[in-house]
Order: structure tokens, then sequence, then C-alpha cells
């Protein structure tokens, strides 16, 4: 429950900014309901706002969500869920459900765990969305607020659990730079897309054990 | 137009997600793909803090949001809410607009 009501926060935030990237309500609302996979949505929201193309923000959206392919298949086994019911679970993978499910011991509590995750978030995730999206609305000038400031702030919320050792902060350094190196030269968003590719090269390397 | 991108986008994170939960084991446990995919959340997240931070079109620039991207790094490393270092950054950024 903790979770979800965590998740309804941070999708305040999201709402707030999908708004002042210039998304209508409807399509703000969309996002949650049917991405519903929380750094995917900021990403496409950011390129937006910064100007860049909605293709390079879908680009950048569909590459964070690759992640949840490999959460997908941590969870498999243990949910073993089969006809209709996996075309739901499979909607629900995300960080969060994940971690939850994978924390339990026992295989039934796992999938409980997943479920009520799940649901919870979907629940509170679209709400959060559908308040922030409102109250941004509302408001005449969201830059007056400092709300151009929100989205790095977001992105950088989302990256500080995933830099536990050294090599992640040395990849998060390095991507930062060149996507700067390259900004001035390349439509906007592009950057980032030159930065997945590295990524994908650096993939080539031999593989560690 | 934005209609079909967020689609499109929408329909792709659903496939991955239901690639994850369907397909035979062995093709998603490449080591190489495993070693690889969690370093793309990391890479492309830090590219979006730096470009959405420093810069403002094609330029890069040094302005307040620099400044509201410190405060939520220092709210990061105390631990706190994810929605307390939005509103943070926002915050620093309005007041320093307003001196």
């Amino acid at each position: 429950m903790g979770i979800g009501i965590a998740s309804g926060a941070y999708a305040l935030s999201f709402g707030a900014i999908a708004t002042t990237a210039g998304l209508s309500l409807i399509q703000t609302v969309s996002l949650s309901v049917l991405m519903f996979t929380g750094a995917s949505q900021f990403a496409l929201v950011g390129v937006l706002g910064a100007g860049g193309s909605v293709w390079a923000g879908a680009a950048t959206a569909a590459l964070l969500g690759s992640r949840n392919a490999l959460y997908g298949l941590r969870l498999s086994t243990l949910l073993n869920a089969r006809g209709w019911r996996r075309f739901v679970a499979a909607h629900f993978v995300i960080d969060e459900t994940t971690a939850m499910a994978i924390a339990r011991e026992d295989e039934r509590e796992g999938r409980f765990a997943f479920w009520a995750t799940g649901v919870a978030i979907f629940t509170l995730w679209n709400l959060g969305t559908l308040i922030g999206a409102l109250a941004t609305h509302a408001l005449s000038n969201p830059k007056v607020l400092g709300l151009d400031a929100a989205p790095p702030a977001a992105f950088l919320a989302l990256l500080a659990p995933r830099l536990r050792s050294r090599e992640p902060i040395a990849i998060a350094l390095a991507a930062g730079v060149v996507a700067l190196l390259f900004l001035p030269f390349v439509p906007a968003g592009i950057p980032l897309l030159i930065v997945a590719a590295l990524v994908a090269l650096l993939g080539l390397r031999p593989v560690k054990r | 137009m934005i209609w079909a991108g967020l689609l499109v986008a929408s329909a792709v994170c659903y496939l991955l997600k239901l690639a994850g939960v369907s397909l035979p084991q062995r093709w998603l446990q490449n080591p190489r793909l495993q070693q690889t995919v969690p370093l793309l959340p990391v890479a492309l997240l830090a590219a979006l803090v730096a470009t959405q931070t420093f810069s403002s079109g094609h330029h890069l620039v040094l302005d307040v949001r620099a400044a509201a991207l410190g405060v939520a790094l220092v709210a990061v490393l105390l631990r706190a809410p994810f929605l307390v270092v939005v509103v943070a950054a926002a915050a620093t950024a309005a007041l320093l607009r307003l001196l």
C-alpha cells in the first residue's frame, strides 16, 4: 500500500510535467493507462517538452522499456500466468512489482505481492496523473513555478537507485557528457538515441563472468 | 501526429513486457543481453538529466536549472521521497527567478 501511495505522489509530477510539455489531459492520462511504466513516460514527455519530436521521445521510451522484458523473464516462472491472465500480468511488469514479487521467499506470496502491488500502483498512478494534470491545467504559467526544472530532478531521482557501483556511475557520467557534446549538432532527442547506440556497442565487449 | 507517437510507444512498451513473460526463457537469457539491457536506463536517464538541465534548444546554457539540479542531488543523497526531490528543484528554480 505504501508503495502505491509513493507512486501516486510520483504520478502527480508526471501529470504536471506532461501538461507543461504540451500534452492534453486525455493524452496525459492515456499514457499512464496504456504505457504504465514511469521512466518511459517521463522520458517521452521530457523529450517533447525540450522541443524534440514525438518519435524521438517514443524511441527513447521504448528503449527505457526494454528492461521490463528482463523483469518479465525473471517473473514468468513465478507468475505462471496462462491465457488472458498473462496479458493482464504483462501490463503490470514494472520496477516496483518486480521488486516486491522477487523479495518474497514463498512463490505464492510472491505472486500475491505482484498482483497486489500491480493493482495498487495502477490505480494510484492513474489517479495521481489525473490530479497532477488537472492542477497544472489550472495554472496560467507553469514556468513561474519552476516546472521546467522538474524533469531533470525527476530523471535524477529515477537514476539514483541504479548507481550502486562504479560501472554504472562511470556510464552515467559518460552518457551525460556524450549527450551534451552531440546536442548542438543534431535534432532534439537524438543525443539520447546516440547514447543508446553506444551502450549497444558496449554490449559487444566480452561477457563478464 | 502526437497521438500516433504516444500509441506506438505505448504498444512497444507493452509488447516488451509481454515478450518477457511469454518468450522462451533461453531467448532472453543471452549473457550479452543480460549484461547490456540494465545499462540502458542508466545511460538514458543520465543523458536526459544532462540535456534537460544544460541546454536550451540547440545551445548549451548554464542557468537556474543547474542550481535546481544541485538541490535535487542533495535531496536524493538525503534519500528524500520522489515528490520532495521534484518539488525542491522546481521551488529552487522559481525562487531564483524571482530574485
